[in-house]
Protein backbone atom coordinates (compact mmCIF):
# COMPACT_ATOMS: atom_id res chain seq x y z
CA UNK A 1 0.00 0.00 0.00
CA UNK A 2 1.09 3.56 -0.73
CA UNK A 3 0.07 6.40 1.55
CA UNK A 4 1.17 10.03 1.41
CA UNK A 5 -0.09 12.26 4.23
CA UNK A 6 0.25 16.08 4.11
CA UNK A 7 3.52 15.77 2.21
CA UNK A 8 5.55 18.91 1.61
CA UNK A 9 8.67 18.85 -0.51
CA UNK A 10 10.85 21.89 -0.88
CA UNK A 11 14.07 21.56 -2.90
CA UNK A 12 17.27 23.30 -1.79
CA UNK A 13 16.80 25.91 -4.54
CA UNK A 14 13.54 26.98 -2.88
CA UNK A 15 11.12 25.26 -5.31
CA UNK A 16 7.98 24.03 -3.57
CA UNK A 17 7.26 20.80 -5.47
CA UNK A 18 4.61 19.38 -3.16
CA UNK A 19 2.34 21.47 -0.95
CA UNK A 20 0.56 19.23 1.55
CA UNK A 21 -0.22 16.39 -0.84
CA UNK A 22 -2.24 13.47 0.52
CA UNK A 23 -3.28 10.34 -1.33
CA UNK A 24 -3.58 6.61 -0.80
CA UNK A 25 -3.30 3.64 -3.15
CA UNK A 26 -4.55 0.29 -1.92
CA UNK A 27 -2.85 -3.01 -2.73
CA UNK A 28 -3.91 -4.32 -6.14
CA UNK A 29 -5.18 -0.96 -7.45
CA UNK A 30 -4.44 0.49 -10.91
CA UNK A 31 -4.03 4.25 -10.73
CA UNK A 32 -3.18 6.91 -13.30
CA UNK A 33 -1.44 9.99 -11.97
CA UNK A 34 -1.82 12.94 -14.30
CA UNK A 35 -1.09 16.62 -14.30
CA UNK A 36 0.74 19.36 -16.15
CA UNK A 37 4.51 19.84 -16.10
CA UNK A 38 5.70 21.05 -12.71
CA UNK A 39 2.65 19.68 -10.93
CA UNK A 40 4.82 17.40 -8.74
CA UNK A 41 4.41 13.99 -10.48
CA UNK A 42 8.15 13.31 -10.75
CA UNK A 43 8.68 14.39 -7.16
CA UNK A 44 6.06 11.86 -6.04
CA UNK A 45 7.90 9.08 -7.92
CA UNK A 46 11.24 10.10 -6.43
CA UNK A 47 9.67 10.03 -2.98
CA UNK A 48 8.12 6.61 -3.54
CA UNK A 49 11.43 4.99 -4.53
CA UNK A 50 13.43 6.65 -1.76
CA UNK A 51 15.46 8.90 -4.01
CA UNK A 52 14.49 11.94 -1.95
CA UNK A 53 12.89 12.43 1.47
CA UNK A 54 9.92 14.70 2.21
CA UNK A 55 10.46 18.06 3.88
CA UNK A 56 7.36 17.40 5.99
CA UNK A 57 4.52 14.90 6.13
CA UNK A 58 4.53 11.10 6.00
CA UNK A 59 5.17 8.69 3.14
CA UNK A 60 4.52 4.95 3.53
CA UNK A 61 5.32 2.48 0.73
CA UNK A 62 4.79 -1.27 1.13
CA UNK A 63 5.35 -1.05 4.87
CA UNK A 64 8.40 1.24 4.70
CA UNK A 65 8.15 4.68 6.25
CA UNK A 66 10.14 6.92 3.93
CA UNK A 67 10.09 9.87 6.29
CA UNK A 68 12.77 8.33 8.49
CA UNK A 69 14.06 5.46 6.36
CA UNK A 70 17.66 4.36 6.98
CA UNK A 71 20.02 4.28 4.02
CA UNK A 72 20.51 0.52 4.28
CA UNK A 73 16.73 -0.03 4.07
CA UNK A 74 16.37 1.75 0.71
CA UNK A 75 17.54 -1.24 -1.43
CA UNK A 76 14.99 -3.42 0.38
CA UNK A 77 12.24 -0.89 -0.34
CA UNK A 78 13.24 -0.77 -4.02
CA UNK A 79 12.96 -4.56 -4.30
CA UNK A 80 9.25 -4.18 -3.53
CA UNK A 81 8.78 -1.53 -6.24
CA UNK A 82 9.40 -2.12 -9.94
CA UNK A 83 10.06 1.09 -11.87
CA UNK A 84 9.56 1.66 -15.60
CA UNK A 85 10.84 4.78 -17.36
CA UNK A 86 10.01 6.53 -20.59
CA UNK A 87 13.54 5.92 -21.94
CA UNK A 88 13.49 2.17 -21.05
CA UNK A 89 16.95 2.35 -19.39
CA UNK A 90 18.24 -0.90 -20.85
CA UNK A 91 21.97 -1.64 -21.09
CA UNK A 92 22.70 -1.37 -24.80
CA UNK A 93 25.65 -3.74 -24.96
CA UNK A 94 23.86 -6.56 -23.14
CA UNK A 95 21.28 -8.84 -24.72
CA UNK A 96 17.69 -8.83 -23.45
CA UNK A 97 18.41 -11.96 -21.42
CA UNK A 98 21.64 -10.50 -19.99
CA UNK A 99 19.83 -7.28 -19.08
CA UNK A 100 17.45 -9.43 -17.05
CA UNK A 101 20.27 -11.46 -15.51
CA UNK A 102 22.03 -8.23 -14.59
CA UNK A 103 18.94 -6.95 -12.75
CA UNK A 104 18.42 -10.21 -10.89
CA UNK A 105 22.05 -10.70 -9.91
CA UNK A 106 22.13 -7.11 -8.68
CA UNK A 107 19.83 -8.15 -5.85
CA UNK A 108 21.81 -11.31 -5.13
CA UNK A 109 19.61 -13.88 -6.91
CA UNK A 110 21.29 -17.24 -7.52
CA UNK A 111 21.71 -18.95 -10.91
CA UNK A 112 18.79 -21.36 -10.36
CA UNK A 113 16.41 -18.53 -9.54
CA UNK A 114 17.62 -16.59 -12.58
CA UNK A 115 17.03 -19.53 -14.93
CA UNK A 116 13.52 -20.01 -13.59
CA UNK A 117 12.30 -16.43 -13.33
CA UNK A 118 13.60 -14.80 -16.53
CA UNK A 119 11.75 -17.08 -19.01
CA UNK A 120 8.55 -16.60 -16.96
CA UNK A 121 8.79 -12.78 -17.11
CA UNK A 122 9.77 -12.72 -20.80
CA UNK A 123 6.83 -14.99 -21.53
CA UNK A 124 4.53 -12.68 -19.57
CA UNK A 125 5.44 -9.73 -21.80
CA UNK A 126 5.43 -11.84 -24.98
CA UNK A 127 9.16 -11.71 -25.68
CA UNK A 128 10.11 -15.30 -24.95
CA UNK A 129 11.83 -15.63 -28.34
CA UNK A 130 13.82 -12.41 -28.18
CA UNK A 131 16.12 -13.08 -25.26
CA UNK A 132 19.29 -13.13 -27.38
CA UNK A 133 18.54 -9.83 -29.15
CA UNK A 134 20.27 -6.58 -28.26
CA UNK A 135 17.94 -3.73 -27.23
CA UNK A 136 18.90 -1.85 -30.40
CA UNK A 137 17.49 -4.73 -32.45
CA UNK A 138 14.04 -4.29 -30.89
CA UNK A 139 11.26 -1.79 -31.57
CA UNK A 140 10.42 0.88 -28.97
CA UNK A 141 7.38 -1.07 -27.80
CA UNK A 142 9.44 -4.23 -27.41
CA UNK A 143 12.12 -2.38 -25.48
CA UNK A 144 9.49 -1.05 -23.10
CA UNK A 145 8.15 -4.59 -22.67
CA UNK A 146 11.68 -5.71 -21.75
CA UNK A 147 11.78 -2.90 -19.19
CA UNK A 148 8.44 -4.11 -17.80
CA UNK A 149 9.69 -7.71 -17.65
CA UNK A 150 12.79 -6.47 -15.82
CA UNK A 151 10.64 -4.52 -13.36
CA UNK A 152 8.71 -7.73 -12.63
CA UNK A 153 11.77 -9.92 -12.10
CA UNK A 154 12.05 -9.47 -8.36
CA UNK A 155 8.32 -10.03 -7.94
CA UNK A 156 7.51 -6.52 -6.68
CA UNK A 157 4.17 -5.76 -5.08
CA UNK A 158 4.04 -2.38 -6.86
CA UNK A 159 4.92 -1.20 -10.36
CA UNK A 160 5.53 2.50 -10.93
CA UNK A 161 5.60 3.55 -14.57
CA UNK A 162 6.89 7.06 -15.31
CA UNK A 163 5.56 8.14 -18.72
CA UNK A 164 5.94 4.57 -20.03
CA UNK A 165 4.46 5.41 -23.42
CA UNK A 166 6.16 8.76 -23.94
CA UNK A 167 8.41 7.39 -26.70
CA UNK A 168 5.83 5.14 -28.39
CA UNK A 169 3.23 5.49 -31.12
CA UNK A 170 -0.46 5.21 -30.11
CA UNK A 171 -0.79 1.54 -31.08
CA UNK A 172 2.31 0.50 -29.08
CA UNK A 173 1.20 2.74 -26.19
CA UNK A 174 -2.10 0.90 -26.02
CA UNK A 175 -0.27 -2.45 -26.03
CA UNK A 176 1.87 -1.35 -23.10
CA UNK A 177 -1.14 -0.15 -21.13
CA UNK A 178 -2.95 -3.43 -21.76
CA UNK A 179 0.14 -5.28 -20.57
CA UNK A 180 0.23 -3.22 -17.38
CA UNK A 181 -3.50 -3.93 -16.95
CA UNK A 182 -2.78 -7.67 -17.22
CA UNK A 183 0.00 -7.39 -14.66
CA UNK A 184 -2.40 -5.54 -12.37
CA UNK A 185 -4.92 -8.33 -12.82
CA UNK A 186 -2.31 -10.73 -11.42
CA UNK A 187 -2.39 -8.73 -8.16
CA UNK A 188 0.37 -6.15 -8.58
CA UNK A 189 -0.40 -2.54 -7.68
CA UNK A 190 0.22 -0.30 -10.70
CA UNK A 191 0.79 3.46 -10.66
CA UNK A 192 1.14 5.02 -14.11
CA UNK A 193 2.31 8.61 -14.38
CA UNK A 194 1.35 10.07 -17.73
CA UNK A 195 0.05 13.16 -19.46
CA UNK A 196 -1.54 11.31 -22.38
CA UNK A 197 -5.18 12.22 -22.06
CA UNK A 198 -6.46 9.99 -24.86
CA UNK A 199 -4.75 6.94 -23.49
CA UNK A 200 -6.05 7.49 -19.97
CA UNK A 201 -9.55 7.97 -21.33
CA UNK A 202 -9.49 4.52 -22.96
CA UNK A 203 -9.29 2.82 -19.56
CA UNK A 204 -11.84 3.02 -16.84
CA UNK A 205 -9.35 3.41 -14.00
CA UNK A 206 -8.84 5.66 -11.00
CA UNK A 207 -7.22 8.95 -12.05
CA UNK A 208 -5.40 11.19 -9.57
CA UNK A 209 -4.72 14.66 -10.91
CA UNK A 210 -2.00 16.89 -9.46
CA UNK A 211 -1.61 20.61 -9.82
CA UNK A 212 0.89 22.86 -8.04
CA UNK A 213 1.92 20.03 -5.73
CA UNK A 214 -1.55 19.09 -4.56
CA UNK A 215 -4.23 16.57 -5.54
CA UNK A 216 -6.93 18.51 -7.36
CA UNK A 217 -9.07 15.57 -8.44
CA UNK A 218 -9.23 11.88 -7.59
CA UNK A 219 -11.75 9.40 -8.95
CA UNK A 220 -12.69 6.99 -11.69
CA UNK A 221 -13.03 8.68 -14.97
CA UNK A 222 -11.25 10.49 -17.64
CA UNK A 223 -8.38 12.89 -17.44
CA UNK A 224 -9.51 16.40 -16.58
CA UNK A 225 -12.84 15.67 -14.90
CA UNK A 226 -12.90 17.05 -11.37
CA UNK A 227 -14.53 14.44 -9.22
CA UNK A 228 -12.96 15.17 -5.83
CA UNK B 1 29.18 -13.17 0.68
CA UNK B 2 27.76 -16.34 -0.87
CA UNK B 3 29.89 -18.54 -3.14
CA UNK B 4 27.90 -17.76 -6.30
CA UNK B 5 28.12 -14.04 -5.55
CA UNK B 6 31.90 -14.29 -5.10
CA UNK B 7 32.36 -15.92 -8.51
CA UNK B 8 29.86 -13.51 -10.02
CA UNK B 9 31.88 -10.52 -8.73
CA UNK B 10 35.14 -11.97 -10.04
CA UNK B 11 33.56 -12.68 -13.43
CA UNK B 12 31.93 -9.24 -13.62
CA UNK B 13 35.20 -7.58 -12.61
CA UNK B 14 37.10 -9.45 -15.33
CA UNK B 15 34.39 -8.87 -17.95
CA UNK B 16 34.24 -5.15 -17.09
CA UNK B 17 38.00 -4.91 -17.38
CA UNK B 18 38.07 -6.42 -20.86
CA UNK B 19 34.87 -4.78 -22.09
CA UNK B 20 36.37 -1.34 -21.32
CA UNK B 21 39.66 -2.38 -22.86
CA UNK B 22 41.11 1.02 -23.69
CA UNK B 23 40.41 2.53 -20.26
CA UNK B 24 41.75 -0.60 -18.57
CA UNK B 25 44.83 -0.45 -20.74
CA UNK B 26 45.31 3.21 -19.74
CA UNK B 27 44.92 2.39 -16.03
CA UNK B 28 47.31 -0.54 -16.20
CA UNK B 29 49.81 1.49 -18.26
CA UNK B 30 49.80 4.37 -15.78
CA UNK B 31 50.09 2.06 -12.79
CA UNK B 32 52.98 0.18 -14.44
CA UNK B 33 54.72 3.51 -15.08
CA UNK B 34 54.26 4.59 -11.46
CA UNK B 35 55.40 1.20 -10.15
CA UNK B 36 58.47 1.40 -12.38
CA UNK B 37 59.34 4.89 -11.17
CA UNK B 38 58.80 3.88 -7.53
CA UNK B 39 60.67 0.61 -8.06
CA UNK B 40 63.59 2.32 -9.76
CA UNK B 41 63.97 4.86 -6.96
CA UNK B 42 63.73 2.12 -4.36
CA UNK B 43 66.32 -0.03 -6.12
CA UNK B 44 68.66 2.96 -6.46
CA UNK B 45 68.22 3.53 -2.72
CA UNK B 46 68.82 -0.17 -1.98
CA UNK B 47 72.03 -0.10 -4.02
CA UNK B 48 73.15 3.18 -2.42
CA UNK B 49 72.50 1.67 0.99
CA UNK B 50 74.44 -1.47 0.08
CA UNK B 51 77.35 0.61 -1.15
CA UNK B 52 77.28 2.74 1.97
CA UNK B 53 77.21 -0.39 4.13
CA UNK B 54 80.25 -1.66 2.27
CA UNK B 55 82.00 1.68 2.69
CA UNK B 56 81.07 1.62 6.37
CA UNK B 57 82.64 -1.78 6.73
CA UNK B 58 85.85 -0.41 5.24
CA UNK B 59 85.84 2.50 7.66
CA UNK B 60 88.07 0.87 10.22
CA UNK B 61 89.35 2.25 13.51
CA UNK B 62 93.04 1.81 14.34
CA UNK B 63 93.93 1.22 17.99
CA UNK B 64 97.67 1.54 18.69
CA UNK B 65 99.15 -0.57 21.43
CA UNK B 66 101.22 1.30 24.06
CA UNK B 67 104.93 1.64 23.31
CA UNK B 68 107.22 -0.91 24.84
CA UNK B 69 104.73 -3.80 24.73
CA UNK B 70 106.04 -7.02 23.21
CA UNK B 71 104.14 -8.67 20.34
CA UNK B 72 102.82 -11.40 22.66
CA UNK B 73 101.58 -8.83 25.18
CA UNK B 74 99.97 -6.84 22.37
CA UNK B 75 98.24 -9.94 21.02
CA UNK B 76 96.89 -10.54 24.52
CA UNK B 77 94.72 -7.43 24.24
CA UNK B 78 92.50 -8.97 21.57
CA UNK B 79 89.88 -10.38 24.01
CA UNK B 80 89.60 -7.09 25.88
CA UNK B 81 89.10 -5.19 22.62
CA UNK B 82 86.49 -7.66 21.36
CA UNK B 83 84.61 -7.20 24.63
CA UNK B 84 84.08 -3.49 23.90
CA UNK B 85 80.51 -2.65 22.83
CA UNK B 86 79.95 -2.07 19.09
CA UNK B 87 83.17 -3.87 18.10
CA UNK B 88 82.46 -6.35 15.30
CA UNK B 89 85.94 -7.64 14.46
CA UNK B 90 89.56 -7.00 15.46
CA UNK B 91 92.63 -7.74 13.34
CA UNK B 92 96.07 -7.66 14.88
CA UNK B 93 98.81 -5.94 12.85
CA UNK B 94 102.29 -6.33 14.23
CA UNK B 95 104.85 -3.52 13.95
CA UNK B 96 106.70 -5.57 11.30
CA UNK B 97 103.59 -5.89 9.14
CA UNK B 98 102.81 -2.20 9.61
CA UNK B 99 106.35 -1.22 8.62
CA UNK B 100 106.26 -3.47 5.57
CA UNK B 101 102.94 -2.00 4.46
CA UNK B 102 104.29 1.51 4.95
CA UNK B 103 107.40 0.77 2.93
CA UNK B 104 105.29 -0.79 0.17
CA UNK B 105 103.14 2.30 0.00
CA UNK B 106 106.15 4.58 -0.37
CA UNK B 107 108.39 2.24 -2.36
CA UNK B 108 109.52 5.07 -4.62
CA UNK B 109 110.74 7.15 -1.69
CA UNK B 110 114.19 5.99 -0.56
CA UNK B 111 113.94 8.06 2.62
CA UNK B 112 111.28 5.75 4.07
CA UNK B 113 112.80 2.45 2.95
CA UNK B 114 115.35 2.44 5.75
CA UNK B 115 112.93 3.04 8.61
CA UNK B 116 113.41 0.42 11.31
CA UNK B 117 110.45 -1.75 12.40
CA UNK B 118 110.73 -0.48 15.95
CA UNK B 119 109.57 2.93 14.80
CA UNK B 120 106.15 1.38 14.26
CA UNK B 121 103.80 0.22 16.98
CA UNK B 122 101.69 -2.91 17.14
CA UNK B 123 98.12 -2.08 16.33
CA UNK B 124 94.63 -3.43 15.84
CA UNK B 125 92.39 -2.71 12.87
CA UNK B 126 88.89 -2.68 14.35
CA UNK B 127 85.63 -2.99 12.44
CA UNK B 128 82.59 -1.47 14.12
CA UNK B 129 79.03 -2.76 14.05
CA UNK B 130 77.55 0.74 13.72
CA UNK B 131 79.69 3.71 12.82
CA UNK B 132 77.04 5.98 14.31
CA UNK B 133 78.56 5.16 17.74
CA UNK B 134 82.13 5.82 16.68
CA UNK B 135 82.86 8.49 19.30
CA UNK B 136 81.62 6.35 22.22
CA UNK B 137 83.46 3.30 20.90
CA UNK B 138 86.65 5.27 20.50
CA UNK B 139 86.43 6.36 24.16
CA UNK B 140 85.74 2.79 25.27
CA UNK B 141 88.73 1.51 23.26
CA UNK B 142 91.00 4.16 24.78
CA UNK B 143 89.91 2.96 28.21
CA UNK B 144 91.29 -0.54 27.52
CA UNK B 145 94.56 -0.99 29.49
CA UNK B 146 97.42 -1.18 27.00
CA UNK B 147 95.82 1.21 24.52
CA UNK B 148 95.40 4.52 26.30
CA UNK B 149 94.02 7.94 25.53
CA UNK B 150 94.95 9.42 22.18
CA UNK B 151 96.00 6.07 20.74
CA UNK B 152 92.86 5.38 18.74
CA UNK B 153 92.52 6.81 15.25
CA UNK B 154 88.85 7.10 14.41
CA UNK B 155 87.60 9.00 11.40
CA UNK B 156 84.59 10.51 13.09
CA UNK B 157 83.97 13.21 10.48
CA UNK B 158 84.00 10.68 7.63
CA UNK B 159 81.66 8.41 9.61
CA UNK B 160 79.29 11.29 10.25
CA UNK B 161 79.42 12.06 6.50
CA UNK B 162 78.41 8.49 5.65
CA UNK B 163 75.56 8.61 8.12
CA UNK B 164 74.31 11.93 6.73
CA UNK B 165 74.39 10.58 3.16
CA UNK B 166 72.52 7.43 4.19
CA UNK B 167 69.91 9.36 6.16
CA UNK B 168 69.32 11.91 3.39
CA UNK B 169 69.09 9.15 0.77
CA UNK B 170 66.63 7.28 2.98
CA UNK B 171 64.41 10.32 3.54
CA UNK B 172 64.47 11.32 -0.15
CA UNK B 173 63.56 7.76 -1.09
CA UNK B 174 60.68 7.53 1.41
CA UNK B 175 59.30 10.94 0.37
CA UNK B 176 59.55 10.09 -3.33
CA UNK B 177 57.87 6.72 -2.85
CA UNK B 178 55.08 8.29 -0.77
CA UNK B 179 54.50 11.04 -3.35
CA UNK B 180 54.52 8.60 -6.26
CA UNK B 181 52.21 6.23 -4.41
CA UNK B 182 49.68 9.00 -3.78
CA UNK B 183 50.00 10.13 -7.41
CA UNK B 184 49.42 6.54 -8.58
CA UNK B 185 46.30 6.12 -6.43
CA UNK B 186 45.02 9.47 -7.67
CA UNK B 187 45.63 8.59 -11.33
CA UNK B 188 44.14 5.11 -10.91
CA UNK B 189 41.11 6.62 -9.13
CA UNK B 190 40.62 9.10 -11.94
CA UNK B 191 41.00 6.47 -14.63
CA UNK B 192 38.55 4.12 -12.90
CA UNK B 193 36.28 7.12 -12.34
CA UNK B 194 36.15 7.51 -16.11
CA UNK B 195 35.22 3.86 -16.56
CA UNK B 196 32.70 4.22 -13.74
CA UNK B 197 31.28 7.33 -15.38
CA UNK B 198 30.97 5.29 -18.55
CA UNK B 199 28.89 2.81 -16.57
CA UNK B 200 26.83 5.26 -14.52
CA UNK B 201 23.66 3.99 -16.24
CA UNK B 202 24.40 0.43 -15.16
CA UNK B 203 24.98 1.62 -11.60
CA UNK B 204 21.73 3.61 -11.70
CA UNK B 205 19.86 0.49 -12.90
CA UNK B 206 21.42 -1.59 -10.15
CA UNK B 207 20.36 1.01 -7.58
CA UNK B 208 16.88 1.16 -9.10
CA UNK B 209 16.27 -2.57 -8.82
CA UNK B 210 17.43 -2.59 -5.21
CA UNK B 211 21.11 -3.53 -5.26
CA UNK B 212 22.97 -2.64 -2.08
CA UNK B 213 25.99 -0.33 -2.26
CA UNK B 214 28.20 -3.23 -1.22
CA UNK B 215 26.95 -5.37 -4.08
CA UNK B 216 27.53 -2.57 -6.59
CA UNK B 217 30.99 -1.87 -5.21
CA UNK B 218 32.41 -5.42 -5.31
CA UNK B 219 32.79 -5.88 -9.10
CA UNK B 220 34.62 -2.53 -9.27
CA UNK B 221 36.86 -3.56 -6.39
CA UNK B 222 37.72 -6.83 -8.14
CA UNK B 223 38.28 -4.95 -11.38
CA UNK B 224 40.71 -2.60 -9.60
CA UNK B 225 42.31 -5.58 -7.88
CA UNK B 226 42.80 -7.47 -11.16
CA UNK B 227 44.20 -4.39 -12.89
CA UNK B 228 46.55 -3.87 -9.93
CA UNK B 229 47.76 -7.48 -10.17
CA UNK B 230 48.26 -7.19 -13.95
CA UNK B 231 50.15 -3.94 -13.44
CA UNK B 232 52.32 -5.54 -10.76
CA UNK B 233 53.19 -8.54 -12.96
CA UNK B 234 54.01 -6.40 -16.01
CA UNK B 235 55.86 -3.86 -13.86
CA UNK B 236 57.90 -6.57 -12.16
CA UNK B 237 59.18 -8.08 -15.40
CA UNK B 238 59.90 -4.65 -16.91
CA UNK B 239 61.74 -3.65 -13.73
CA UNK B 240 63.75 -6.85 -13.86
CA UNK B 241 64.74 -6.23 -17.48
CA UNK B 242 65.60 -2.61 -16.79
CA UNK B 243 67.64 -3.49 -13.71
CA UNK B 244 69.60 -6.19 -15.51
CA UNK B 245 70.29 -3.84 -18.42
CA UNK B 246 71.60 -1.13 -16.08
CA UNK B 247 73.63 -3.68 -14.09
CA UNK B 248 75.22 -5.01 -17.30
CA UNK B 249 75.99 -1.51 -18.50
CA UNK B 250 77.56 -0.57 -15.12
CA UNK B 251 79.64 -3.75 -15.13
CA UNK B 252 80.92 -3.16 -18.64
CA UNK B 253 81.74 0.53 -18.15
CA UNK B 254 85.32 1.08 -16.99
CA UNK B 255 84.69 4.52 -15.54
CA UNK B 256 81.87 3.44 -13.23
CA UNK B 257 82.81 -0.15 -12.58
CA UNK B 258 83.75 0.76 -9.01
CA UNK B 259 80.01 0.81 -8.31
CA UNK B 260 78.84 -2.61 -7.24
CA UNK B 261 75.23 -3.50 -8.15
CA UNK B 262 73.20 -5.75 -5.85
CA UNK B 263 72.29 -8.88 -7.89
CA UNK B 264 68.58 -8.96 -8.78
CA UNK B 265 68.43 -12.64 -7.78
CA UNK B 266 69.04 -11.64 -4.18
CA UNK B 267 66.21 -9.09 -4.05
CA UNK B 268 63.59 -10.35 -6.54
CA UNK B 269 61.27 -11.74 -3.87
CA UNK B 270 61.12 -8.38 -2.09
CA UNK B 271 60.54 -6.58 -5.39
CA UNK B 272 57.76 -9.04 -6.34
CA UNK B 273 56.01 -8.77 -2.96
CA UNK B 274 56.27 -4.96 -2.89
CA UNK B 275 55.05 -4.64 -6.49
CA UNK B 276 52.13 -7.01 -5.84
CA UNK B 277 51.13 -5.20 -2.64
CA UNK B 278 51.51 -1.73 -4.19
CA UNK B 279 49.63 -2.77 -7.36
CA UNK B 280 46.73 -4.24 -5.40
CA UNK B 281 46.58 -1.27 -3.03
CA UNK B 282 46.62 1.21 -5.90
CA UNK B 283 43.95 -0.78 -7.80
CA UNK B 284 41.58 -1.39 -4.90
CA UNK B 285 42.15 2.05 -3.36
CA UNK B 286 41.62 3.73 -6.71
CA UNK B 287 38.40 1.87 -7.49
CA UNK B 288 36.95 2.41 -3.99
CA UNK B 289 37.62 6.11 -4.22
CA UNK B 290 36.19 6.26 -7.77
CA UNK B 291 32.95 4.39 -7.08
CA UNK B 292 32.03 6.36 -3.94
CA UNK B 293 30.61 9.32 -5.85
CA UNK B 294 28.47 7.17 -8.14
CA UNK B 295 26.74 5.36 -5.29
CA UNK B 296 24.87 8.54 -4.34
CA UNK B 297 22.04 7.80 -6.81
Amino acid sequence: MIRLTDVIKEYPNGTHALNGLSMEIQDGEFVFMVGPSGSGKSTVIKLLIGEIVPTAGRVMVNGFSLTNIREWQIPHLRRTVGVIFQDFRLIEHKSVYDNMVFAMRAVGAGPKEVKKRIPYCLNLVGLENKGRRLPSELSGGEQQRVAIARALLNNPSTIIADEPTGNLDPARSLEIMRLLERINALGTTVLVVTHEKDLVNRFDKRVVMLERGQVVSDGHGYYGRNIQ
Amino acid sequence: MSRHNFFYFIREGAVNMFSHGFMSFASVGITVACLLIMGTFTLVAVNANAMLAEMESQNQVLAFVAEGMSEDEARGLEKALLAVDNVAKVTFISNKEAAAAFRDRYEDDALFQGLPDDNFRHRYAIDLKDIGYMRQTKEALEAVPGIGEGNVNAYEDEAAGFITIRNVAGIVCVVLIAVLFIVSVFIMANTIKLTTFDRRDEIAIMKMVGATNGFIRWPFVYEGFLMGVFSAVIGFFLQWGLYEAVARSVASNDTINLISVVPFESIWTYVAVIFAAAGMLIGVGGSLSAIRKFLQV
